[in-house]
């Protein structure tokens, strides 16, 4: 008897992630295709700043290399694009006119860099921030180029920067908002990361927004804002978000809500086709980190599987980062309420900032810079709505 | 290095030092081996002294000001000095001369002393001169002079190394006299036969030593010493041949001793009949009976009578005149002895002449040169104040004292300063609580800076002598007095100031008051400078063909009464001044610290000092504690007639029932309010005049004030620190501060409250700490709690606790030992009573030498091992040997208690 087939559409992180865990739980379940538009095995997408700062190689931080898939039994197809979903057929064509059928379909096409619709965006010098060869670029830019600007002050955004300042860049990070990550922290805790950041020679605008990039010859060669200033670069790095690749999905009808809308066991509205990963909507929330996504994976597996013994009930929001060897880590409604309270740590010397929101007695949010200790506790307490009143006092200092 | 040879400027031992300088500092301080009253020994306070100078809080020029809410400004002595006489002269030509007063101290050495009774009753033409010595020993004085005739105590120091049976009353000597204490301790040793009897309200230190202690009510001493004639009568112990000889009013008092039937009175006293007839017996059975006795009789509305109600014991047995026996006031301050023998008080002339006497008078306006001493009474301590509330006295002229803080009944006294219309300070720092109320301060020498002569408890006359000129401007006490005199006799039709006050410099002072003796008990006629430069200290009297001075007085049965007779006084217990009631329900009792001293202006600047006892508390009996629904180290608040005043309290079982101990040293400097005396009554002794200071009737109880500050910060200036950090005292319902560590100071400030302070008084106290930016700091705003550290390469150099102080304990340990505590990073917030690395408390410092703290020589005991164990291993006690009588109390308590309780344990290492 023949096996059931699965094609998994992406082979970044989340969707061989579910994999690993549909092999561990299932091995000899599926018969098992995936396809990557990359050229490159699966890699680790988070270590692409080490890479850009030249603390790892491209071989550093491969998870998965071609022989992995090979002693698993599964096909896999590198630098193949899937332009077509045929959900009657059961078939999907890629650009090369690869076709294949399938009893199930995982989809996990990631995300895209936005670039911002401004005028010379599309002048030489002028990145993104996402993948192998975004880094190759501007790697290879950072040996002539002396000046850049990273528009974005988020967590790619301060990579990119550190990783240019460590090629030695003078780089200037340009973000809209008033602080630094303001998704992920609060003003204090990204003051103290600005503080760490300019320590090692970066530079900021912060509440600048960029109106035009003018060139010469085709090359960058400078930033306009909106107040009329402008500084003089030879490259400009945009890191100002992602955008859930759906379009794959859409075209063959399924439900999109920004990102693939899929249920708690990540099944779209076409019970064969699961999704995971950055292109999905779940419960309305896309995820940008790899946290959710890993949960994800789990998830799906087991339905994959037809297990089904998990759900995926949505990710408290939590960051555990470190942003350019700084500790970053912030969960749930770190802003806090009008009903809120606030518990904070600083000391500032070592660059370190910590935040605990509490609302009747329970963890509500947290968010912690230069020191993250505990950060997977109060993920836990957050989730579980534990009573905190009796341990208030030592929150803050337990490990 | 420069030695020098003077005295120390604390109590009435009047120990010999050696100063230690070394390129314009005084860099040390030892016993001097060949003075007479402590042979090279000295106590923690003494040999300290030199960590006491604080130049940052010393009076180096002349300060005025022009208006009452303006600060004071540096003026020059020719505008100070002017604008003293002006205001001075223009009351007295308003007013007469009794519109102004000098209120001044028995630190002063003699010959300041006596320039200042002059200009006030020889100049000026006031008797308005009273000092704190009326706080001290006005009642030993009037009790002297009551029954043996003169204000002399009839013994020396080394009586009590031939006494048998030393009775202490009213004294925690261990505590106040402590190279006093280790003279018992060594006569003790070296014969067993000598027995301790102690009695106090409090099983001290000194009772602790007792073989035989009564734990008496507060005031019933009359009651017992009456109780113990009694029973001497009874049981015919007393010398009925020297009564008949030597002494007048047996008969009276006789009779009045039917009503002292130790059983009758045993419930007045608070001790059992047994107890009273045992303690009469070993007094009158002994070879030699000495008794030694301080404020616990002198400061009380009948001082005069227990005084004389201890003397009678003595005249009944003939325990007086011989080696080892005699009534033994021990003096409060390092000269109140010289000051009354220069008549520097309200009520006396020179060479112990009463002003009340015309034929005094008039020997001493003939001394002077003067026309007449005026004859009106001068205002006493209290009296003198209460005139300035009423406004009859307008002008004070305060010298070396601080009645701002020792004076009873704060509140009037304060309202009295702020009612004066010129209050002038002569003192040597700038921040005491009287400071406060100064218009003109003018800066003074002090110890270590001055030249003159002081005398003993033992009648025993010192040189003081300067290691060092005064700093800046500062001028020496009977200087600025000759200056004012010169400054006023040029602004009113007085005596000539030039031929009253000749002297250039303090030996034409002492030159002049020795003739002042002359024929008087205290003739000193035979004594000089230059005596004393070869010879030593010496005692009085000493008359012109004396070789040596008289050691012991009376030898012969001879007083200096009228008759030759001693006189029995005819004592009749009377209650204390303010009586416990439903309202005031307990009795307050007030004492020493083993290492502070009076209000702390000199001992609350040496840090050491202060690790003994850090902080005002309040000492009651567990019993009564959980009467009142009061835990052990709850504030509490204590409440009197008078005033209010916020503390700790702490359980001891050394206390009785229904009674609490206050120490009298805090004042507002230290402590929210008005320091301690804003409880205590000015109520005052018919004849001596001094107030009841040991006793007042208040209420006490828990203060609920969950929101707590502690801050702990290492400083190069503590004076002016503590000075900045108790303008905050206002904000908070308890606060106080004081100072800590060794090799640096830290100031350290706690206060409580209702409910967290306004952030401004957090955000302005952490400026003051050293708290900015850089420092670490934990907020846990809803719950109150804010922490804050300084911490400077791995160091604690500052922290403040706010609404949670868990952990205070340890951090101040490692402020204070500035231990490496950078690997904890921010953990060292997180506060909580389980102290990190795992090291044990240490407690409360017990040794201020050698710095050993009383968890360290618990552990010892707890090891089976001895004092003298404890001493090797630790050095404890070793040094002055203050902490001796703590650490033997210490001992005994582990030996019965790991005989009985090996649980209780935990309370001593509280």
């Amino acid at each position: 008897m023949s096996k059931p087939k699965l094609i998994v559409i992406g082979n970044g992180m989340a969707g061989v992630k579910t994999l690993e865990h549909l092999l561990t739980i299932a091995p000899d379940f599926y018969e098992v295709t995936v396809f990557g538009t990359e050229r490159h095995p699966n890699y680790n997408r988070i270590l692409l700043s080490p890479v850009l700062a030249g603390e790892m190689t491209l071989a550093d931080i491969v998870i998965n290399d071609r022989a992995w898939y090979a002693n698993r039994g599964v096909t896999l197809h590198l630098g193949k694009t899937i332009t077509r979903i045929d959900r009657k057929r059961r078939m999907v064509t890629a650009d090369d006119g690869t076709a294949a059928s399938y009893d199930r379909l995982l989809l996990a096409t990631g995300s895209s860099a936005v670039k911002l619709p401004i005028p010379g965006n599309d002048l030489s010098g002028v990145l993104t921030y996402r993948d192998i060869g975004d880094t190759e670029a501007m790697i290879e830019m950072s040996r002539t180029a002396r000046r850049a600007v990273v528009i974005g002050g988020g967590l790619l955004g301060l990579e990119a920067a550190n990783g240019l300042a460590l090629r030695g860049m003078q780089v200037t990070v340009v973000h809209v908002m008033p602080w630094l990550m303001e998704r992920q922290l609060d003003q204090n805790a990204a003051n103290t990361l600005q503080r760490a950041l300019e320590i090692r020679g970066v530079e900021f605008r912060l509440g600048a927004s960029t109106t035009e990039i003018t060139g010469i010859d085709g090359k960058v060669s400078s930033l306009t804002f909106k107040s009329g200033e402008s500084i003089d670069t030879d490259m400009v790095v945009m890191a100002v978000g992602i955008r859930p690749n759906v379009w794959l999905a859409e075209s063959c009808g399924l439900q999109i809500n920004r990102g693939i809308v899929v249920d708690d066991s990540l099944q779209t509205y076409d019970p064969r086709i699961y999704a995971v990963g950055e292109c999905v909507a779940h419960r309305g929330v896309s995820y940008g980190l790899v946290a959710p996504l890993y949960e994800m994976a789990k998830v799906c597996a087991t339905h994959l599987a037809e297990l089904g013994s998990h759900y995926y009930l949505g990710t408290v929001p939590s960051t555990r980062l470190k942003v350019t060897g700084v500790d970053v880590f912030s969960a749930g409604n770190f802003i806090g309420t009008k009903a809120s309270q606030e518990i904070v740590l600083k000391d500032s010397r070592n660059g370190i900032y910590r935040k605990l929101v509490i609302e009747n007695d329970l963890l509500i949010g947290s968010v912690l810079v230069g020191d993250t200790s505990a950060a997977s506790q109060y993920v836990g307490m957050i989730a579980a709505k534990k009573n905190i009143a009796s341990i208030r006092g030592e929150l803050m200092f337990i490990s | 290095m420069t030695e020098t040879k003077s005295t120390c400027p604390y109590c009435g031992v009047g120990c010999g030092v050696v100063i230690e300088t070394n390129g314009g500092k005084i860099t040390g301080v030892r016993g001097d081996e060949n003075h007479p009253a402590n042979f090279g020994k000295l106590c923690s306070k003494g040999s300290t002294l030199h960590l006491t100078l604080s130049p940052g809080a010393r009076a180096v020029y002349p300060t005025l000001r022009a208006e009452r809410d303006k600060d004071r400004e540096r003026v020059s002595w020719q505008v100070a000095l002017d604008h003293a006489a002006t205001k001075f002269a223009d009351t007295i030509r308003d007013h007469g001369p009794d519109s102004v007063a000098f209120y001044i101290s028995g630190q002063l050495l003699t010959e300041d002393y006596y320039v200042f009774n002059k200009l006030a009753k020889g100049l000026i033409g006031t008797n308005n001169v009273d000092t704190n010595s009326r706080l001290c020993m006005s009642s030993a004085v009037a009790g002297y002079k009551a029954t043996l005739g003169a204000d002399a105590p009839p013994c020396a120091y080394e009586d009590i190394d031939h006494a048998e049976c030393i009775f202490i009353v009213g004294s925690n000597t261990a505590f106040a006299h402590p190279i006093l204490f280790r003279r018992i301790e060594a006569a003790r040793a070296r014969n067993p036969r000598v027995k301790l009897i102690v009695a106090d309200p409090r099983r001290t230190e000194t009772a602790s030593e007792a073989d035989l202690f009564l734990q008496i009510k507060p005031g019933s001493d009359v009651a017992l010493f009456n109780a113990m004639l009694r029973v001497m009568l009874d049981e015919r112990l007393l010398d009925q041949t020297y009564i008949s000889e030597h002494t007048d009013g047996f008969a009276a008092f006789q009779a009045t001793l039917a009503d002292y039937a130790p059983a009758n009175v045993a419930e007045t006293i608070g001790a059992s009949a047994e107890m009273i007839v045992e303690a009469a017996r070993i007094f009158a059975k002994s070879p030699a009976s000495l008794s030694l006795y301080c404020q616990g009789l002198n400061q009380s509305a009948r001082g005069t009578d227990k005084n004389a109600a201890l003397i009678n014991l003595h005249l009944a047995t003939q325990q007086i005149g011989k080696p080892g026996a005699g009534p033994f006031s021990l003096t409060g301050q390092p000269n109140a002895m010289g000051g009354r023998e220069v008549g520097g008080m309200a009520n006396l002339l020179s060479a112990h002449r009463d002003l009340g006497n015309a034929d005094h008078r008039a020997e001493v306006a003939k001394l002077w040169g003067i026309e007449a001493v005026p004859a009106t009474p001068g205002k006493t301590a209290v009296e003198l104040f209460e005139a300035m509330h009423a406004g009859s006295i307008k002008c004070v002229w305060i010298a070396c004292t601080n009645p701002a803080q020792s004076m009873p009944d704060q509140t009037m006294i304060r309202d009295a300063l702020r009612h004066a219309d010129f209050v002038v300070l002569q003192d040597c720092y700038t921040d005491t609580e009287t400071a406060t109320y100064a218009d003109l301060l003018l800066p003074a020498s002090t110890w270590g800076e001055k030249e003159g002569t002081v005398t003993n408890s033992e009648r025993r006359i010192s040189r003081v002598r300067a290691a060092l000129p005064p700093p800046g401007e500062a001028r020496h006490d009977w200087q600025i007095a000759v200056d004012f005199a010169h400054a006023i006799a040029a602004k009113l039709p007085l005596a000539d100031a030039a031929r009253l006050f000749p002297y250039a410099c303090a030996e034409d002072i002492f030159n002049e008051h020795r003739e002042t003796t002359r024929g008087r008990d205290l003739d000193i006629t035979g004594l000089s400078y230059s005596i004393l430069e070869s010879r030593g200290p010496q005692q009085w009297p000493f008359a012109s063909a004396a070789h040596i001075g008289k050691v012991r007085l009376y030898e012969d049965g001879i007083f200096p009464t009228e008759n030759g007779r001693a006189k029995f006084a005819n004592t009749k217990f009377l209650p204390v001044a303010e009586a416990i009631s439903a309202k005031f329900p307990i009795s307050l009792n007030t004492g020493r610290l083993r290492d502070q001293w009076h209000g702390m202006s000199r001992t609350g600047r040496a840090s050491q000092l202060h690790a003994h006892a850090p902080e005002p508390i309040l000492t009651m009996h567990p019993q009564t504690l959980a009467q009142l629904g009061i835990e052990d180290r709850d504030l509490v608040t204590v409440t009197g007639a008078r005033g209010v005043m916020r503390l700790p309290v702490e359980a001891s079982e050394d206390m009785a029932l229904n009674e609490a101990f206050l120490p009298m040293h805090w004042g507002s400097r230290f402590i929210k309010g008005a320091g301690i005396n804003t409880l205590t009554l000015s109520t005052f002794d018919p004849t001596s005049r001094q107030p009841e200071l040991k006793h007042a009737a208040v209420n006490v109880e828990r203060a609920v004030l969950p929101w707590r500050l502690v801050a702990m910060a290492e400083t190069t200036d503590a004076s002016k620190l503590l000075t900045a950090l108790a303008e905050h005292f206002d904000a908070f319902e308890y606060a106080t501060c004081g100072i800590s560590g060794r090799d640096k100071d830290i100031v350290v400030f706690r206060a409580a409250a209702k409910k967290p302070v306004p952030q401004h008084v957090i955000d302005t106290l952490d400026a003051q700490l050293g708290l900015d930016e850089t420092s670490l700091e934990f907020s846990d705003a809803a719950a109150g709690i804010n922490r804050a550290m300084k911490i400077d390469a791995g160091r604690v150099i500052s922290i403040r606790l706010a609404g949670d102080i868990s952990g205070q304990e340890w951090l101040g340990e490692w402020l204070e030992s500035r231990v490496d505590i950078g690997s904890l990073g921010y953990r060292v917030l997180a506060g909580g009573s389980t102290r990190p690395l795992g090291s044990s408390a240490r407690g409360r410092i017990i040794c201020a030498c050698h710095h050993v703290a009383i968890n360290e020589i618990t552990g010892v005991f707890l090891n089976g091992g001895t004092v003298n164990d404890a001493q090797q291993k630790l050095k404890c006690g070793t040094g002055c040997g203050s902490c001796l009588p703590e650490i033997k109390r210490i001992e005994s308590c582990i030996r019965v208690k790991l005989a009985n309780d090996k649980p209780a344990l935990a309370e001593l290492a509280a």
